[in-house]
């Protein structure tokens, strides 16, 4: 069974995210960059299921520019076999995105797409549900859990009420939520060894795909600051705010 | 010439840090006000490959070059000196091992080590015998295919908990030529330990004495020849200088972020610390030194790497600028700080005391002026 895995490379969470003067997007001059978390725990799971015998191939595959190689080499590093890029300095928007994947889906012939929730760039956790739909095949996002078996993958999900268990068919698209796993550490060995790893470069245009961008952004600015709270005297004073402030 | 890292040296940087980052970070306060050593953390750098990295790769090592290695004790320092400065130590035993080490030996011991199932320390000095360390007066008497060690070796890191010790002991009369290596493992009967010494840092790792009286080692444990002993512990030392000024980079490092951060948030007299000119020039002079310091610890490992034949006079010489620039930065931050500076809530008064012994160890850097000196009238 082959899985997929498509990664995003994004701005490192660690980095305090500056907005563009001209208010156009985020400022990613000398921004240190790195894997999706979500992609990155995506990249674990399959490598899991790789190791658990229930996986024989991962593939790694991203949708960027060319400093994209290095993310796929820390899957690679992760335990991918191999890499696909598609190449494009365009900044893509989930259904393109999904769009794309649906065109190396049709090349590779995966059992399991598993993929991140979301980017935590854009926080459109829009594409694995959109690529489900282009694909007719069922999804399971959220995961918190996957086992796979007898073509079947049973995905537990974290819902708002507590947890909900699917049984979807093969093939099938699965999203990673934040505690189906913790990523292990790329090791050093296996980080000069994923740079004899195969990865493919392909250019986005040889797709044949519309990847027109739909959405226009208006404008993008910093969330306002915090200002100043207001003290109260007394307990009853304090729920009294609150619940004009429609808190309780 | 290109003074970019390549994409595999950030790659290993990029581990080293994530490493450093979760596991060593967070805790290093508590393990210095603990004299706590980390045993399970550091197998978990083994686990990356940190413990063997310029191992080669038959024996489970990284096979990286010194600068790599650099590069990650680097990241390591930044998050915890004192552990990372003990896996350098562990390091440079274990290439001792791997470099000049028989096949039998290399096979028996070196798979553990790079896993770091097994710990090794490295013992030249003893109570009498510091920077004249060819004066060591422990001896290694001959006894069919045994030695028999006594003698005593100070300033041990890992003494009583590693599980392997390379030491110089001398097979042969005096000088540099008597003197052979032996790995001895530590329930070899003979050899004992000290009590542990208290110090002014390197608080998560443990330091104390290791006696030697009538301890037998097999001759399969000797490391090359006899009389090659001393040679191996200079080449050992080496990178060794390399590993502990790129722990003093890292340390610096820290302190500087810190006190970057620092002069961004604190106000006094109306503004921030930052607007004022003095505290600017201060905090700029410390980056420069700090790069200045990267700059030739990098080089000296480029010349190890190249068997450059300066390149004893390189480590030399970077081991006693960047350990100094390292220790001043790390000051200089503590009294950005003012008050702060000096309570434990911040981390400078540690990184002070952890890389204050950095201008000690592997050579003092009184030492270093020797050896630079000596390269110099040389040629």
């Amino acid at each position: 069974m082959k899985v997929l895995v498509p990664v995003k490379r994004v701005i490192d969470y660690n980095v305090k995210a500056r907005v563009k003067a001209d208010q156009t997007g985020v400022d990613l001059a000398n921004v240190k960059m790195s894997m999706n978390p979500f992609c990155e725990i995506a990249v674990e799971e399959a490598v899991r299921l790789k190791e658990k015998g229930a996986a024989t191939e991962v593939v790694a595959v991203s949708v960027g520019p060319t400093q994209a190689q290095e993310t796929l080499r820390t899957a690679l590093a992760m335990g991918a076999d191999r890499a696909i890029l598609i190449q494009t300095d365009q900044d893509l928007e989930p259904l393109a995105v999904a769009k794309v994947l649906k065109a190396v889906i049709a090349e590779e012939g995966p059992q399991v797409v598993l993929m991140g929730k979301q980017a935590i760039d854009g926080d459109n956790n829009a594409t694995g549900q959109m690529l489900a739909a282009l694909l007719d095949w069922p999804q399971a996002a959220f995961a918190s859990e996957v086992v796979i078996e007898g073509g079947k993958a049973k995905v537990t999900r974290e819902v708002d009420g507590g947890l909900q268990t699917l049984n979807v068919d093969l093939p099938a698209v699965v999203t990673a939520d934040l505690r189906l796993n913790e990523p292990r550490y790329a090791s050093l060995p296996n980080i000069m060894k994923a740079k004899k790893k195969p990865l493919d470069v392909k250019e986005l245009g040889s797709l044949g795909v519309d990847t027109a961008p739909r959405l226009k952004v208006v404008k993008v600015t910093e969330p306002p600051k915090r200002s100043a709270g207001i003290k109260v005297e007394t307990a009853a004073d304090l729920v009294s705010n609150l619940k004009t402030a429609g808190v309780l | 010439m290109d003074f970019n890292l390549t994409e595999d040296q950030r790659a290993i940087e990029d581990a080293a840090r994530a490493f450093a980052q979760a596991e060593l970070a967070p805790n290093s306060a508590r393990w210095d006000e603990d004299k706590h050593f980390p045993v399970d953390v550091v197998r978990k750098a083994a686990e990356l490959g940190f413990a063997g990295l310029y191992v080669r790769e038959d024996v489970g090592g990284s096979a990286l070059s010194r600068l790599d290695a650099s590069i990650v004790f680097e990241q390591l320092s930044y998050g915890d000196v004192s552990v990372a400065a003990f896996i350098s130590i562990h390091n440079m035993a274990s290439w001792m091992i791997d470099r000049f080490g028989s096949e039998e030996l290399r096979r028996r011991y070196l798979p553990r080590l790079t896993s770091m199932e097994l710990i090794a320390s490295y013992c030249l000095t003893e109570p009498g015998s510091g920077s004249d360390a060819v004066a060591m007066k422990t001896t290694a008497r001959r006894d069919g295919d045994q030695y028999v060690l006594n003698g005593t070796k100070a300033f041990i890191s890992g003494a009583g908990t590693s599980d392997l010790y390379v030491v110089m002991a001398r097979t042969g009369g005096e000088g540099a030529k008597g003197v052979s290596a032996f790995v001895v493992e530590k329930d070899m009967p003979g050899i004992s330990f000290g009590a542990q010494e208290r110090k002014m840092g390197w608080n998560a790792q443990p330091t104390a004495q290791v006696n030697f009286d009538d301890c037998r080692v097999p001759e399969a444990n000797r490391i090359g020849n006899e009389g090659e002993g001393f040679k191996f512990a200079m080449a050992g030392l080496d990178g060794g200088r390399i590993n502990i000024a790129s722990c003093s980079l890292g340390g610096a490092g820290l302190a500087l972020d810190t006190a970057k951060a620092y002069l961004e948030t604190r106000k006094q007299f109306g503004q921030a610390l930052k607007e004022f000119q003095g505290l600017q020039w201060r905090l700029a002079d410390m980056a420069t030194e700090l790069d200045a310091a990267r700059l030739m610890v990098r080089r000296a490992a480029h010349a190890l790497d190249t068997k450059n034949p300066k390149a004893t006079q390189y480590c030399a010489m970077a081991k006693r600028f960047a350990t100094d620039a390292g220790f001043e930065v790390a000051n200089q931050a503590l009294q950005l700080h003012g008050g702060y500076g000096y309570l434990r809530d911040y981390p400078l008064e540690r990184i002070v005391r952890d890389l204050r012994v950095h201008q000690i160890l592997e050579g003092t850097n009184e030492i270093m002026r020797v050896i630079t000196a000596r390269e110099l009238f040389r040629a």
